[in-house]
């Protein structure tokens, strides 16, 4: 079957797989960011049992494969009472687990943040809150950007394992469409250059469009 | 609701442990090609040649932004539709070795061009061939650096290998799947397998932290 | 290492109070003694100015009147109350974070690389602290902040992020979000060491006008020799930890009896 052909007969497909992937990807990396921050910043906290709470999310989640944390939250959680829908087993998993690598750029980028702008928030008697609220966190944003960036390719190509507890996403439907043709160049040529498309040109730029943005409102433009 | 099954646990270990097993080799396998087909990806990068840099440069960009799991499918069934068989075993080495091949290049990469230029230029003035250059002057200053990059990125194959379960390599994931449908419990063999992977990859990353601390300090020093 | 704290008032009471007292500070970095069992009285209004070789503590007297620094034995009082410690049935203990916010309200310091705000304008960084700790309403804030930086001779540049600003010209901005939070005292850490030569006399035009208008009590750590004497009431010669000689500008530097003292001085002397 010649390629025209072939898209015209499974595009549809293609793209509800590839809109399902989007809706992954969104909340996956809702779930990251939320992740990253809370587990970021507790492992910067004083109390002892916040710090371990943190560490213990985070080198659980990123000492394990995802694909293993996919079948457990999938199949064995149930039996502990928490039942999802695998949808939603689908993003959160994600989520949770490059929010773990995640947390280690945000504890980086806070850190990166110079001495000095610590003190002079406390000459100024600001609370530690309103320090971190409005002088630390906006400046950790910018450093933490562009290894950011790297971490949402991260997060979409993680999306992909989601085919595997049966989420219809591009992936799944890549595959049910190989398993029914057997034309594998071509379905799973296809899939690749849809998730690279998304990547490069979409991802990536919005990334480096946010760098802009932000180091101009720092007025390191 | 926690209702481990003990006896279950020690009847399923052992076929666990020999998937173990299998897992480690792949990911030993991909490994070794990825740290080979890493370096011939980096110098291609760096030829005077401007469609070869071009080409290998798309090449490891369009890698590096597609999921592994795709690319293994990819490698597995593409073969196949034009006549070439592959065993499980083979595309996923292929599909994980070229995967890693990509992000290893980049750390080569950095690695090489954090060798000061003058490295280069003495070289040159003392009329070592390009070849000579890169084997006895910079890879040996570009690797100490390189070393944790590698390392994490040892770690992380290793947790990849789960994937090559889809297409039939019979590893942790494979195993502990056919224990879970065979036997309708897949509260310990999931389990187990997640454990296994923390056993594992937990002692080796902290390991490497060490070692970047380490080298880290060492490299203050001489710096 | 438990502290005989009865020898310390809860108070400082009676007439003439100083403004900050340090009454046996001492400060120590390890097995480093930086502070060692310090005396130092600074009357309200008065202008004192810190000078000796580098290691002799004269940024961390600062430092720790700022709360950036802990104490490790002493007391130091800021406008008659404990700053370091708070009553607690009857006796002194260390201060907690709230008492520490409720004091160090009365203190505003300007540092040597100046830290302003660099996602904020120049008026942006001096309606922070008003806005956020003092409450204020923006209106209120900017009004008291056009003000300051009127004085500074900022006000044009009020829109302005500190990446655009000349480090002479960062640092006067900084003055002036100091100022805006009403401290009863100033601190100057080395305002001046940080600036090119052309630049340093922007800032010390604004600390003499401060200190010719203002009864601001003021401490300030220098290089600046000539300047101190300019505008100081009182020059202390740090040496180790303690305070190896102090008076008045023109006696301590004209005519310094201890021995470090001239040497410091002359070292100094021939440095310019």
């Amino acid at each position: 079957m010649p390629y025209f052909e072939f898209l015209e007969t499974y595009s549809g497909r293609l793209l509800d797989g590839t809109l399902v992937t989007l809706g992954q990807f969104g909340l996956a990396v809702l779930v990251a960011v939320a992740a990253a921050l809370v587990s970021g910043l507790l492992k910067m906290a004083h109390a002892k049992t916040l710090r371990a709470l943190a560490v213990v999310y985070i080198e659980l989640f990123r000492g394990t494969s995802l694909l293993v944390q996919l079948y457990w939250f999938y199949f064995v959680l149930p039996l502990f009472g928490f039942t999802m829908d695998k949808f939603t087993v689908g993003f959160l998993t994600v989520g949770l687990c490059y929010g773990a690598y995640g947390a280690e750029l945000v504890r980086g980028a806070i850190q990166s943040v110079p001495r000095g702008q610590w003190e002079a928030a406390l000459a100024l008697n600001m609370s530690p809150s309103q320090r971190m609220r409005r002088i630390i966190l906006p400046q950790a944003l910018v450093a933490i950007l562009p290894p950011w960036g790297n971490l949402m390719i991260e997060i979409l190509k993680g999306t992909a394992l989601v085919a595997l507890i049966s989420v219809a996403d591009l992936m799944f439907e890549a595959r049910q469409i190989n398993n029914n043709t057997y034309l594998s160049a071509q379905v799973f040529g296809t899939a690749l250059i849809i998730y690279y498309i998304f990547a490069r040109f979409m991802v990536t730029p919005v990334m480096r469009w946010l760098e802009r943005v932000m180091a101009r409102k720092i007025g390191r433009a | 609701m926690l209702d481990w099954k003990l006896d279950f646990t020690w009847e399923i270990l052992p076929r666990l442990a020999a998937a173990a097993g299998n897992t480690m080799l792949a990911a030993g396998g991909g490994y070794l090609v990825a740290v080979v087909l890493g370096l011939v990806f980096a110098l291609a990068q760096r030829t005077p040649s401007r469609p070869l840099t071009f080409v290998v440069r798309e090449l490891v960009e369009f890698i590096r932004s597609t999921p592994l799991l795709l690319q293994i499918f990819f490698i597995y069934y593409v073969g196949p539709q034009f006549g070439l068989r592959l065993s499980p075993w083979a595309a996923g080495l292929i599909a994980i070795g070229l995967h890693y091949a990509a992000y290893l290049s980049e750390v080569y990469r950095g690695g090489i061009e954090n060798v000061p230029k003058g490295q280069w230029e003495a070289a040159k003035a003392i009329n070592l061939s390009t070849a000579k250059t890169y084997r006895r002057i910079v890879i040996p200053q570009a690797l100490p650096p390189a070393l944790a990059g590698m390392g994490n990125y040892l770690v992380g194959i290793f947790k990849d290998t789960p994937m090559l379960s889809v297409i039939g390599v019979a590893e942790l994931m494979h195993a502990a799947n056919s224990i879970g449908a065979e036997n309708f419990r897949y509260l310990e063999p999931y389990t187990i397998v997640g454990l296994i992977f923390l056993a594992i990859s937990l002692p080796t990353a902290w390991l490497i932290r060490r070692f970047e601390i380490a080298l880290r300090r060492k490299m203050g020093l001489t710096r | 290492m438990k502290h005989d704290m009865s020898q310390y008032p809860l108070k400082l009471e009676g007439d003439n109070v100083p403004m900050v007292r340090f009454q046996n500070v001492t400060k120590k970095y390890g097995d480093l003694t930086v502070l060692d069992g310090l005396n130092l009285d600074v009357s309200e209004g008065e202008m004192v100015t810190i000078i000796g070789p580098s290691g002799s503590g004269k940024t961390t007297v600062l430092r720790m009147l700022m709360t950036l620094e802990t104490i490790d034995s002493g007391v130091i009082y800021v406008d008659g109350e404990p700053l370091t410690h708070m009553e607690k049935n009857g006796r002194l203990v260390r201060a907690n974070a709230a008492h520490l916010r409720k004091i160090r309200s009365k203190i505003g310091m300007c540092f040597q690389h100046f830290n302003l705000f660099p996602h904020m304008t120049a008026l942006g960084n001096c309606i922070e602290g008003p806005m956020q700790v003092l409450g204020m309403s923006r209106e209120e804030a900017e009004a008291r902040a056009l003000e300051l930086l009127e004085m500074v001779g900022m006000a044009d540049k009020r829109d302005q992020h500190p990446s655009r600003l000349s480090g002479g010209q960062q640092q006067r901005v900084a003055i002036a979000r100091a100022l805006a939070m009403r401290p009863k005292v100033m601190l100057f850490d080395e305002v001046t060491s940080a600036l090119d030569p052309e630049v340093i006399s922007e800032v010390t035009g604004v600390i003499r006008s401060l200190v010719a208008q203002h009864s601001l009590t003021m401490l300030m750590v220098t290089h600046q020799i000539g300047f101190a004497r300019e505008i100081s009431d009182r020059i202390c010669f740090f040496y180790s930890g303690q305070i190896e000689e102090q008076g008045a500008p023109n006696i301590l530097l004209d005519s310094p009896r201890k021995e470090r003292t001239q040497q410091f001085l002359s070292a100094v002397l021939e440095a310019n």
